[in-house]
């Protein structure tokens, strides 16, 4: 079953005639994915067109929802203006909005956070590579991709990976494939510090999935989701689980790249990160190299 | 993004904060002038840097201490002119210390009672959070660690904002009464309205003090902004001081280069900011020390590495760099051609290991060892680490 997305998912993505989300959007036409429709103001009932696939550009999001059945929206539109497409999918009732857009300010997320608490529209991101389903195809192909990630070194199976990084969950997901063992669904939360879903979001999911037996979960300094998900994990997660924190040799008070990588008041290390995961039972990989292969032994597949 | 204490309190004036009487000066003719103009029997002259411990450092010049009290025009003067154009030391900035280009004149208040005001925004809720204190003046973390029931919190509706009863409710709890509660609600509404309104991550005021007369008043404050919102805020952004940061980080940020420099020997230059971090990880896990966090996004174009490599080395602790690339839709080779390109052009001589992965890799490696050029490969990343650190103890 996979979380969040299937391979027969209908996406639309906002952004869609901008240079970045164009790209992506080929990509995953290319993947095999369900593009079924863009979304960029101004430019309604033209077309996206690429080798056989015309797909219809609709000048608001419950129109293109509408006319082409899409549940699921994509959002590369640019920061000053990402907000406002989030809340737009939320208007139009969508299941799942993934934003890929990195520089949102934060204010506009907590507003937008504010807004959607309660709604049936679940969010990922922002600042996020997204999410892919892999599908039964060569390379994974034929999944469903959302987002920024490299289709092809997916490869179909039962580990789900949850991360707040994008090549770094490439990293992992590429260490599993490589040593042929497939993934149900790899989720991209974010890394900025106000985001939609959280690590534990994501993990009680791929607890009540069928298709997902194992876990790996990546996180970084910053905040308190890891240790959430990690309390939670101990008590319910019946499944076995992998985890790497990144950022142990990031000084203090700097934030690393990603807007929520910081630690603060002597919170959100990696030290105290690895020690909740730890205390859960959760299997450390002492090195980003050893990701898969921490997983594979805990779970009794080494 | 930080800025000056004389540029915070342009911000108080403009939204309204009470604070003490004051004004920058750049010149001692200036600080005398303000002095004069301020009028009050004693004076403060605060040396204007963005590292902390101004009152206990040393100038390089001999003179002592970046805050002094005055109390007349001339001796501001006097005591401005030692201090403008010097550099101070202080325990944050390192011995070469940071030239005082303008210093804060300000009227020296009496204070009856100190506490503790801020706003932040919090993770757990995702929403303004205010933190106040009776603890003033003191490091709000020690307070929060040894007497947690002195803290008071209070989250705020970001769809509503600040309302008039919860600044009530804070000067209540901080012992405002009286006419001292209503200069409190117009302040803390003030201070939530910057807050705000200049696209804050947080604001700090330590301390808030009572005066014996019965001022409420900002005295000191701390200001982070957020980097996303910059565009949004030119008049924030005119308040960068770039004389004031590493200069490093400053070119690489002209490059949309995530820098950051450390004190380590081995440098890398990767791309991903998680990544990245780990990166830095995995080279201390190997037995080095990592010299910088460097993100080069997701392109990793030619120029953007030739910039990246300028950069690191102009760090003279480096002794060797990793580069660890995990070319997910990128080209391999081709980043293969920009780090080879890159290298001949800053004429690179440390040991440098190259560690690619992802799409057209083969073509890449192949690349990259018949450039010509002394590049160690690598497989896996826990086998760049070794191969960077072995190198480096070799040379």
């Amino acid at each position: 079953m996979a979380i969040l997305v299937t391979p027969q998912s209908r996406i639309l993505v906002q952004g869609i005639t901008g240079s970045f989300g164009a790209r992506h959007a080929q990509l995953s036409l290319d993947y095999g994915t369900q593009v079924v429709a863009g979304v960029t103001p101004g430019k309604g009932g033209q077309f996206f067109e690429h080798g056989t696939h015309k797909v219809p550009i609709f000048d608001t999001v419950e129109e293109a929802a509408k006319q082409t059945g899409a549940t699921v929206s994509v959002v590369f539109v640019p920061p000053p203006f990402a907000a406002d497409a989030i809340l737009e999918c939320n208007d139009a009732a969508l299941d799942l909005v993934v934003a890929i857009t990195e520089g949102i300010p934060v204010f506009d997320m907590v507003r937008v956070k504010q807004k959607m608490t309660g709604s049936k529209t679940r969010l990922i991101g922002p600042n996020c590579p997204g999410l892919v389903t892999p599908g039964e195809g060569d390379k994974s192909f034929g999944g469903c991709r959302i987002g920024i990630a490299p289709g092809y070194i997916h490869k179909k199976g039962n580990v789900g990976v949850v991360s707040r990084s994008g090549t770094l969950t490439y990293e992992a997901v590429w260490q599993l494939t490589s040593r042929g063992f497939g993934q149900s669904t790899c989720v991209g939360i974010g890394g900025d510090p106000v985001n939609g879903t959280s690590h534990l979001d994501i993990l009680k999911m791929f607890n009540e999935d069928p298709e997902t037996e194992a876990i790996i979960m990546i996180g970084e300094i910053g905040g308190a989701a890891e240790e959430e998900a990690a309390a939670w994990a101990g008590a319910h997660c019946k499944k076995p689980i992998a985890g790497f924190i990144a950022g142990a040799t990031a000084p203090p008070g700097r934030r690393m790249g990603h807007a929520g990588a910081i630690v603060s008041g002597g919170k959100g290390t990696a030290a105290g990160k690895f020690e909740a995961l730890r205390a859960a039972g959760i299997a450390i990989a002492d090195t980003p190299s050893v990701m898969a292969e921490t997983l594979l032994r805990h779970w009794g597949k080494l | 993004m930080n800025i000056h204490e004389y540029q915070a309190r342009e911000l108080f004036e403009k939204f309204g904060v009470a604070s003490s009487k004051g004004k920058v000066a750049s010149t001692p003719e200036e600080a005398e002038q303000v002095a004069a103009a301020i009028g009050t029997a004693k004076i403060v002259v605060k040396a204007q840097i963005h590292a902390g411990g101004r009152g206990k450092g040393t100038f390089v010049n001999g003179f002592k201490g970046g805050v002094h009290l005055v109390h007349t025009p001339a001796e501001a003067r006097e005591v401005a002119s030692k201090m403008l154009g010097q550099a101070l030391v202080t325990n944050q900035t390192g011995p070469e210390g940071r030239v005082v280009n303008k210093v804060l004149v300000a009227e020296a208040v009496d204070i009856s009672r100190e506490l503790y005001f801020a706003i932040l925004v919090d993770r757990a809720t995702s929403a303004p959070m205010i933190i106040a204190s009776t603890e003033g003046g003191m490091d709000i973390e020690t307070v929060a660690e040894h007497t947690p029931e002195k803290i008071l919190n209070i989250s705020v509706d970001p769809l509503l904002g600040i309302q008039p009863y919860q600044t009530r409710k804070i000067a209540a709890a901080l012992g405002l009464r009286g006419p001292l509660m209503t200069q409190a609600s117009k302040l803390f509404t003030a201070l939530y309205r910057t807050f705000i309104e200049a696209d804050c991550s947080m604001v700090e005021i330590n301390p808030l003090v009572v005066t014996p007369e019965g001022r409420l008043l900002a005295l000191d404050a701390k200001f982070n902004f957020d980097d996303n919102a910059l565009y949004r805020q030119p008049a924030i952004v005119a308040m960068r001081d770039t004389a004031e940061e590493d200069p490093r980080e400053v070119a690489a940020s002209e490059f949309n280069l995530n820098y950051i420099g450390l004190d380590g020997n081995i440098a890398c230059l990767v791309n991903g900011a998680g990544l990245a971090m780990a990166t830095m990880d995995i080279i201390q896990y190997s037995g080095g020390k990592p010299a910088n966090f460097l993100d080069v996004g997701g392109g990793a174009t030619k120029d953007q590495v030739s910039a990246a490599f300028k950069i690191i080395l102009s760090d003279k602790n480096v002794e060797g760099i990793l580069v660890n690339i995990f070319g997910g839709i990128m080209d391999c080779d081709v980043i293969a051609h920009g780090i080879i390109e890159a290298a001949r052009e800053v004429g690179l001589k440390l040991p440098l290991v190259v560690r690619l992965e992802g799409n057209n890799v083969e073509a890449g490696k192949k690349t990259l060892s018949e450039s010509g050029l002394t590049i160690i490969g690598a497989s896996t990343l826990a086998d760049a680490a070794q191969k960077i650190v072995a190198a480096v103890k070799a040379a």
